[in-house]
């Protein structure tokens, strides 16, 4: 096999395309692949927010006209006032956009795409078009599920877990179309997510540049690498699940029609076998980008660099083995409950090593407060809340009580919005110079930082008392439950908040657009980092390097001895420092 | 408002609510270690000009501490939980003198068949009530749920009892009321526009309170569909 | 001049062509009545338990009971549609009017409980109860919905595409609660009510296949021939099977 080196100045002096539609629109460049997922998810996550501020109207004013509701058409609304099917369809489309939609294309999309080739030291993916074909289908995935509101009928509506029957049975949810569409998005979304991951995996696998070896590739590259893996085999079973539901709703299939044979249950052992790795893709990228701003942050080496990585592999492992912990209510056999409770129980452990070692990290650091580095001590902080509130739904006597209700909720936000979206404010601020030359601006970031975080907690933290007092989910209207009107006046708090914590984000929309035009040039390595990426100019050109560079050590050497500075980059070579064998394969 | 779990109602309320402030405890040591700690660090280990942070990679005394004490935190947990589970879900866990309930729930409403004067279901005294459900205090009582159209699911917070009931499979759960009065009865899993609305009540009564229900019952004028 | 009377002449004859070939509402004169009568032993309806619905309970002083079969005092059957089936003129039309068919939800029941409306024309779904009802149509021909209407004061509007004896209408919250409608494309249909007479008014003369449609008791036909004024009686009788 030649080595990337003999590949590398033939393939360096490529030139790039010229044509507008070349370079921007149908790129095969991974970077520019990566900012068209930042710009198409960032939209999808404008879109979810919006749907979450229209549930937050009804469950704090019930039956009270929505501002604005009147655009809505009447089978969405009556006099403004959201009508019970439209509540549902805004639960299913808010999960629905953020899981798939935002989150996920923000972590992967974006970020595996921009920095994995940069990082390790390539050119770009290996397979730069099928990489450019990914792009294409998630965009397309997005506008078929965006579609979905315009149908008659609207859009989905049995839940972003989609349970069947109800997701089978127009006639019993009510939604026809909609329904069809997200199932033909999702497996098109599915499509998108392989495509992805065999190209993350094979350039980590493929493309190192010589010296770059398992071990000196940053935590952000192992986890993106990690999760590409759990991609590529959990999407297809989630796209499968999506055809045989397509099959039941359109060819007369009963695959989850138990009139006809089939089990309602096989749905969700089939969605939840994908779903539990598709929550670890949601948080591995955003905990290995974390960990490398704070490492640059506390300008001192990750803390237990290996047990990281193990822990990254072990909690995708043990990620297979859990799906059953959201069915511990389901009818399924009550051993089971008992074996996915250990399996669940166990997972806490790697989560638990990680968060002891960024605390590790920034003992004893030097640790300078940009916004990144607020925004994944941030992180750490609200998602050990969330990985803490899962062991009260991992004890399955005491899930009894909690299952399907706002205790749950508030757990899935704190590892979503406090975990995943806390790391993205850091991740889009750190990677911002790199992608578009520019800076954000650092006092408005940090006074996004901090309100944000204040009210975030104002709006979660009290859904775990409302979960505690049994309200359950996806209620149209809790007042309906004598049991549930003492806790109406918090249920309006946490609306009000929430309408607050989603103006706050506009200073983060507002500084990430204004800088892309009007923002400071950005230096070449603004953060004072290792990592490959700060050696090339911003933003990277295409093909990133003439010829790959070369390693001389793993990203984390901060606060060497070895030199003055209290950074060494990866590639900067020492006097005591080889000239390293070529890398790739193997090593 | 309150801010704890609803008031215990049932035999199973101690073991569940002494699980979850077993969990509370533990994971709010945890929690005040790590929020304390990492405002502790942000503090005293702000950087200061001139100055580099102490260069590690890692403690693994440290590592292997902190990797120990959460694995047997959570496989006691595990075992503890897994005891009360197989008491209250186990395939053998109905005790053999619980009332069986007929419960035929579908969009949007609760059928609850009592077995009677007899104590039998499926027999000619049978009483059948929509949205209402009444048992007898400090007996354990066995649902038998069948769902005719999507998952539903049958909770009663009080009791901390919660069992999916799936169309095409005949789930069982059983409870045992220690305090009359009367509860509420919810629908815990999504199952269309109506979800919201499947509100069901449950009267737990004393033996003499159950039998005049009984008798009540039986007389025409309060015959039901 | 000549060009202008020819294009006058040619355009009077081609509106006289399309005209002539237009559908036209055929209104007649004739009237066909009759009565339900319903033979044998009356059966018991039964009671509906509204208790754990308040709102509803109180509208009602003595329990109500289900609607399947409603015979009148005199001993004839309410609730039967009754309709035209076959025999009106070829190429007839008849326009949807205008005004909404109203059908209202009050106390967990509708009012009314069998209805008639055209095609095309809409049928205003009114709620009157402070509770949620949801609407679920079963059409076969026609384009099913399942919407609800949480509050009272509400009012959707549905229209059906397509002729349909009988579209069954219910809501799964109270599960007593259903309707029957019979969409037609004519407006020769009527309800018996609490008399348990119907009239079809309006009809020119022909011999007609009257139809007569019980929810529970199944269809049964006259043939009936009407001249272009007067009016004709069917009488239609249904017994327990």
């Amino acid at each position: 096999m030649t080595s990337v080196a003999a590949h590398a100045p033939a393939h360096g002096v490529h030139h790039g395309p010229t044509s507008f539609w070349r370079k921007y629109i149908f790129s095969t460049d991974h970077k520019i692949i990566g900012i068209q997922f930042l710009f198409v998810s960032l939209f999808f996550l404008l879109v979810g927010g919006l749907l979450a501020m229209q549930i937050r109207w009804q469950l704090g004013f019930p039956g009270k006209p929505m501002p604005g509701g009147g655009i809505l058409p009447e089978s969405m609304t009556a006099g403004g006032v959201i009508l019970p099917e439209y509540y549902i369809t805004l639960v299913t489309m808010h999960g629905t956009f953020m899981v798939f939609f935002a989150i996920m294309p923000l972590l992967v999309g974006v970020y595996a795409n921009f920095l994995i080739p940069l990082k390790v030291g390539a050119h770009d993916m290996a397979f730069p078009r099928i990489n450019m074909a990914s792009f294409w289908l998630a965009l397309t995935a997005g506008l078929i599920m965006f579609a979905g509101f315009f149908v008659p009928e609207g859009a989905a509506r049995a839940g972003w877990t989609m349970y069947a029957p109800l997701s089978a049975r127009p006639d019993l949810s009510g939604s026809n179309i909609g329904q069809k569409l997200w199932c033909l998005s999702i497996i098109f979304l599915g499509l998108s997510s392989i495509l992805g991951s065999l190209n993350y995996i094979t350039t980590v696998i493929n493309n190192r540049a010589p010296g770059m070896t398992w071990f000196r590739m940053p935590l952000s590259v192992w986890a993106l690498f990690i999760t590409a893996i759990l991609g590529l085999l959990a999407l297809p079973v989630l796209s499968g699940a999506a055809i045989m539901l397509l099959f039941d709703q359109t060819l007369g299939t009963h695959f989850f029609d138990p009139a006809a044979g089939g089990q309602a249950l096989l749905w969700q052992h089939l969605f939840w076998f994908f779903g539990h790795p598709e929550v670890y893709i949601l948080i591995l990228p955003a905990m290995g980008m974390v960990s490398d701003i704070i490492a640059n942050g506390s300008r001192k080496p990750i803390f237990g660099y290996h047990s990281m990585v193990f822990a990254i592999v072990g909690i995708a492992f043990l990620g297979w083995m859990v799906w059953g912990h959201h069915m511990f209510m389901s009818g399924m056999n009550p051993m089971l409950g008992s074996t996915f409770m250990v399996s669940t129980m166990l997972i806490a452990v790697p989560s638990a090593i990680k968060v002891f070692n960024w605390m590790g990290t920034m003992w004893r650091g030097n640790i300078r407060f940009h916004v990144p580095m607020l925004n994944a001590i941030g992180f750490v902080g609200m998602f050990a809340i969330g990985g803490l509130s899962g062991v009260f739904m991992a004890a399955t006597p005491v899930d009894m009580f909690i299952h399907d209700t706002y205790f749950i909720v508030a757990h899935l936000h704190y590892v979503l919005f406090g975990g995943s979206l806390f790391a993205l404010f850091g991740a889009i601020t750190y990677w911002y110079p790199k992608m578009f030359g520019k800076v954000m601006n650092e006092r408005w970031g940090k006074i996004h930082f901090w309100l944000t975080m204040v009210f975030y907690n104002l709006v979660f933290f009290p859904m775990h008392i409302i979960g505690m007092g049994g309200q359950m989910r996806r209620l149209y209207d809790p007042t309906i439950y004598t049991f549930l009107k003492p806790q109406q006046p918090m249920n309006e708090f946490i609306s009000i908040c929430a309408f607050i914590l989603f103006a706050v984000q506009i200073i983060f929309a507002l500084n990430f657009l204004l800088n892309l035009k009007w923002g400071k040039k950005a230096p070449q390595n603004p953060w004072e980092d290792n990592g490959l990426e700060w050696t090339l100019p911003n933003p990277a050109p295409h093909g990133n390097w003439e010829r790959p560079p070369n390693v001389y050590r793993g990203p984390y050497e901060f606060a060497s001895p070895q030199v003055p500075e209290d950074y060494l980059p990866q590639t900067r070579k020492l006097p005591t420092d080889r000239e390293p064998a070529a890398a790739g394969t193997g090593h | 408002m309150s801010w704890w779990l609803p008031r215990q109602a049932s035999t199973f309320g101690p073991a569940i609510d002494g699980l979850f402030i077993a969990i509370l405890i533990i994971t709010g040591i945890a929690f005040v270690i790590v929020e304390v700690g990492l405002v502790w660090f942000a503090i005293k280990y702000r950087g200061r000009p001139g100055r580099k942070a102490f260069y590690t990679h890692g403690v693994t005394k440290a590592e292997v501490i902190w990797t120990a004490i959460p694995a047997v935190t959570v496989v006691a947990l595990g075992l503890v939980s897994n005891h009360y589970w197989v008491e209250m879900k186990g395939r053998n866990s109905v005790p053999p003198d619980a009332m069986p309930i007929g419960v035929h729930v579908k969009q949007f409403e609760w059928s609850f068949m009592h077995p009677g004067p007899d104590g039998q279901l499926g027999t000619a005294d049978d009483i059948k009530l929509r949205n209402q459900l009444h048992i007898l205090l400090n007996r354990p009582v066995v649902v038998h749920l069948e769902a005719e159209d999507v998952i539903h699911s049958f909770f009663v917070p009080e009791f901390r009892v919660k069992q999916d009931a799936v169309p095409g499979m005949h789930i069982s759960a059983w409870f045992q009321a220690t305090d009359t009065g009367e509860y509420e009865i919810g629908c815990a899993e999504l199952c269309g526009m109506g979800h919201y609305k499947m509100r069901a009540r449950v009267f737990v009564h004393t033996p003499e309170a159950f039998q005049a229900w009984m008798t009540q019952q039986a007389t025409p004028t309060e015959a039901t569909p | 001049m000549r060009r202008l009377g020819l294009t006058i002449a040619l355009g009077a004859a081609l509106a006289g062509l399309v005209a002539a070939r237009a559908p036209r509402a055929v209104q007649g004169g004739s009237t066909v009545t009759g009565r339900i009568k319903f033979t044998g032993a009356k059966p018991v309806n039964p009671k509906i338990d509204m208790s754990e619905e308040p709102e509803c309970k109180k509208k009602y002083t003595a329990q109500p009971s289900g609607e399947a079969v409603v015979v009148n005092a005199n001993g004839t059957l309410a609730n039967v549609f009754v309709y035209v089936k076959s025999g009106l003129p070829a190429g007839g039309s008849y326009p949807a009017p205008a005004t909404p068919v109203v059908i209202d939800q009050d106390g967990c029941r509708y009012h009314p409980h069998v209805l008639g409306i055209q095609v095309g024309q809409n049928l205003e779904i009114r709620n009157s109860d402070p509770v949620l009802h949801n609407i679920k149509a079963k059409p076969t021909k026609n384009r099913p919905f399942n919407i609800s209407q949480p509050n009272a004061g509400m009012k959707t509007n549905r229209t059906f595409a397509a002729p349909e004896v009988m579209v069954p209408l219910e809501c799964n919250v109270h599960g007593w609660m259903n309707a029957f409608l019979g969409v037609l494309p004519h407006p020769f249909f009527a309800v018996s009510g609490s008399d348990g007479s119907y009239t079809i008014k309006g009809l020119p003369a022909g011999t007609y296949t009257i139809e007569a449609w019980h929810e529970k008791y199944g269809t049964q036909t006259a043939t009936v021939t009407v001249a272009a004024t007067g009016s004709k009686t069917a009488d239609f009788t249904f017994a327990p099977k």
